[in-house]
């Protein structure tokens, strides 16, 4: 392939790659993203191959068909996920057992498979394309919706879908001045987790003295359950790049970095890929596009400290040197990689400059809310029907996403928070469901945008252990350098665990507050500043759940294993041995007709008699905040059955 | 360098640009407490013992003095509830693990500070990072270094290195504000041996 050396050029490339596609061709794009893939859609890839090969379509005139492996779409509880194109149709949990159906019924028949299609559980409704089901329909996916269209190594379907047109557009139509001025225009704020207005942040770059300067990308994405910038980077390296070599020209920086966790090695890869690529055909290196602008980039991968994620601590560890943050001022724009000013945005802010850049601020500033535009991804998980990854406009209320686009909490089960804002973000209560989503009103209600983890909780889950566990995640995790963060989250891990054990005393609440507030004000990092979120947030809305731990030694969700027991009721007992097989402390005495007993000193209130004794004897109680009743006496265990 | 107009503690102070507010304080003679300051290192703003309040385009919080570089129009206080407050809880969270310490008990005593707030954990280290510090920017060495992070940090000395250096120099025994350094020595030297 020939270099790219102008506008004119782009526009020939991709004309001539659309004149090679047959619009006829069938293609069955299968999500190979990281959650699939750990699903089986390897298998299914492989499978649909060996298919099309068998019925012998290579060398047929009229069925032509394609396999092709793309991004992740976010619909990851359903996978293996694929869309067979031109029609759309989009099959679920596909197996490679399914590929031969596929090929003889879809493909070649034209019919379409109706158990793998989406059905709503509600009203039984089956979904034959990907944008009619309520997962998608619900979500504007102005960044991610390409994934699934685009083989992410292929820089031809980056380019067909209208690919690196914004790069052309900003190298030879605008000035660096003007790039700064549109994404400040654009309202974009930082997607990271703190909402700093990206174009300001790109103008104290620009407007900082010095020759050399760098742009990085920080993908160091490190909260439990979030995917929302391995997504794009795995999916859509290309947009990510594009992105970055905007934001360059605008700041004037010559190289750049791609800062990614060495546990996203599909990332890793893709992106180098897209790297390579992208130097070949001369949309990065020397003089891109006949424009006279130079950059290169370079994948820096990361050892996994969560930390890292803060961009101080990330510059130091693109360095070199321990991942640790140092105090700020100097900021990053005066003082960043090796001194010099640097730009350091996430992954999806980056990967909305070519959009704000082909469509104009305006269409960015016609979504969302006054002070948050544009959309934000979020990885939905927990106690969810539809998890994976949404792509909602700002000011889109929690309800909206966790019921309409999420298909609310399964099970039957009550909600009860949702934690938004990774490990230092804060829990939501439902009275507070109704608010517009966007980096302010979140702040409002003690939680944070943080970059877009979003937990959703159901009535099963204690507040006191969410608090407990984010905390024993942030301790781990904080650095160490600085008192308040090391030591207070230290301490206030240590009361949680002293009041989840039923030793909590009065006061501890006022203690917690105490420490949270020093954390909060006295920490060097965002990390200790906003760690006792989680604390601050549950003690907040539910005081009543740490007062329970605290005065009444009780569990009101049954989860806190020193303060709960199991019991089996002796008059609903009918003696199957179901729990007394499966009790993994063999703590369960009994036989057949013998009603079971549980040895509570043998149990370890793991809760798998509860689980496992069948609904309609309902035999095991869960006990919380009152003594166990005493066993029934040995004589009185041989079961009296009724007579039928 | 230009010269930055700034208040400390109602005080206006002439201070150079790139001057930290601990030593634009220092300048008049107004103390500000530190722990892991010093003269001849870097700043490192990790103690937050000299964490005061500034107020700065109207807005409040608290700063570590050390590390903050003196802005115009800033105005800063030295103590106030919210200063007192803060070194009171930072002390009591280091003399959980060093509550024999003379600088912190002497601090403790001017806080209010109670050494027995919280449960004790005796690792003797306060994490200051002096000789860490010391040892890469002085001395060039590297003898000793932090291992490990959060809660399980830790200082620990490179035998390989302090074998060969340490007993020699020893410079940085005198800057431990917990005296505990000497004995980490000591007992990496017994080990050596």
């Amino acid at each position: 392939m020939s270099r790219i050396n102008s506008p004119a050029d782009l526009e020939n490339f991709r004309k001539e790659i659309l004149s090679k596609k047959d619009p006829e061709k069938a293609c069955i794009a299968v999500c190979t993203g990281t959650g699939c893939l750990a699903l089986g859609a390897a298998n299914v890839v492989a499978a649909l191959k060996k298919e099309i090969n068998k019925q012998g379509l290579e060398a047929k005139v009229d069925i032509k068909v394609d396999v092709r492996e793309t991004g992740c779409p976010g619909f990851c509880e359903r996978g293996p996920v694929l869309v067979i194109y031109p029609e759309e149709i989009c099959y679920l949990q596909v197996q490679p057992g399914d590929a031969e159906e596929i090929i003889s019924e879809t493909i070649r028949a034209k019919k379409v498979i109706d158990r793998l299609l989406y059905v709503d559980p509600a009203t039984d409704k089956k979904s034959v394309r990907e944008s009619d089901i309520p997962f998608y329909k619900n979500q504007m996916r102005l960044l991610i919706g390409n994934n699934i269209k685009l083989d992410p190594k292929s820089i031809e379907d980056y380019v067909a879908v209208g690919g690196y047109s914004a790069l052309a557009k900003a190298l030879c139509q605008s000035t660096p001045e003007g790039i700064v001025e549109l994404v400040k225009e654009s309202k974009l704020r930082g997607r990271g987790g703190a909402g700093f207005p990206a174009g300001k942040k790109w103008e104290f770059a620009r407007n900082s003295p010095g020759e050399i300067k760098y742009v990085v990308v920080n993908a160091d994405e490190g909260d439990p359950g979030a995917f929302m910038d391995r997504a794009l980077l795995e999916g859509n390296p290309h947009s990510v790049l594009e992105g970055l070599t905007i934001g360059a020209y605008a700041i004037g920086a010559h190289e750049g970095y791609i800062y990614v966790r060495q546990e996203y090695p599909l990332a890793v890869e893709n992106v180098t890929i897209a790297i390579r690529r992208a130097e070949e055909h001369g949309f990065l290196g020397k003089n891109i596009l006949g424009s006279g602008f130079d950059f290169t980039v370079k994948v820096h991968r990361g050892a996994g400290a969560f930390v890292c994620g803060e961009e101080t601590a990330l510059l130091m560890s693109l360095e070199g040197k321990a991942g640790e943050p140092r105090a700020r001022p100097p900021y990053p724009a005066v003082k960043g990689l090796r001194d010099k000013p640097t730009n350091i945005n996430n992954v999806e802010t980056w990967a909305n400059v070519p959009l704000i850049v082909n469509k104009g601020a305006g269409f960015l500033n016609s979504i969302g809310t006054e002070k948050s535009k544009g959309t934000k991804i979020f990885s939905l998980v927990g106690k969810v029907k539809n998890t994976g990854l949404v792509e909602v406009p700002m000011g889109i209320t929690l309800r909206n996403i966790i019921y309409d686009v999420g298909g609310g909490v399964p099970g039957g089960k009550k909600f009860k928070a949702v934690q938004t804002g990774g490990p230092s973000g804060g829990c939501i209560p439902e009275e507070h469901l109704d608010i517009g989503v966007d980096f302010d009103e979140l702040a409002k209600v003690g939680a944070i945008m943080g970059s877009g983890g979003m937990i959703v909780m159901d009535e099963d889950t204690c507040m006191v252990d969410v608090a407990k566990y984010f905390l024993n995640f942030l301790t781990e995790e904080s650095c160490g350098k600085c008192t308040p963060c090391r030591e207070g989250i230290r301490q206030m891990l240590k009361i949680l665990t002293n009041i989840s054990r039923g030793q909590g005393k009065e006061g501890d609440i006022k203690l917690l507050e105490n420490l949270a507030e020093t954390t909060r004000d006295a920490s060097l990092c965002a990390l200790g500043g906003s760690a006792p979120n989680p604390v601050l947030s549950t003690i907040r809305y539910f005081r009543d759940e740490y007062d329970a731990h605290i005065r009444d030694k009780k569990c009101p969700a049954y989860v806190c294993k020193e303060l709960i027991a199991f019991y089996i009721d002796p008059a609903k007992c009918k003696a199957c041995m179901i729990c007394l097989r499966k009790c993994p402390a063999e703590a369960i005495t009994g036989g057949k007709n013998q009603i079971h007993v549980i040895d509570q000193d043998k149990c370890t209130n793991c809760g798998t008699c509860f689980e496992v004794c069948p609904s309609r004897f309902s035999a095991v109680r869960r006990i919380s905040g009152e003594p166990v009743p005493n066993a029934i006496p040995e004589e009185a265990r041989t079961l009296v059955r009724e007579s039928k | 360098m230009n010269e930055i107009i700034l208040q400390i503690d109602g005080r206006k102070v002439q201070a150079k640009e790139g001057m930290t507010v601990l030593q634009a304080a220092q300048s008049i003679g107004i103390n500000i407490p530190t722990l892991c300051h010093h003269e001849k290192l870097e700043s490192y703003g990790a103690c937050r013992i000299c964490i005061v309040e500034a107020e700065t385009g109207g807005r409040t919080r608290l700063i570590a003095a050390c590390v903050y570089p003196v802005e115009e129009n800033m105005a800063v206080r030295t103590r106030s509830e919210k200063v007192d407050k803060t070194r009171k809880v930072l002390l009591e969270e280091l003399l959980a693990h060093a509550p024999d310490s003379v600088p912190l008990q002497a601090l403790a005593q001017e806080y209010g500070a109670d050494k027995d707030r919280f449960e004790k954990e005796p690792s003797f280290c306060v994490l200051c990072g002096l000789c860490v510090r010391y040892c890469a920017e002085v001395k060039k060495i590297n003898a000793i270094g932090f291992s490990d992070r959060g809660a399980k940090r830790e200082i620990s000395f490179i035998p390989e290195i302090a074998s060969g250096n340490c007993w020699d120099c020893k410079e940085c025994f005198p800057l431990c504000p917990t005296s505990y350094l000497q004995a980490a020595y000591v007992l990496i030297e017994a080990l050596m041996r």
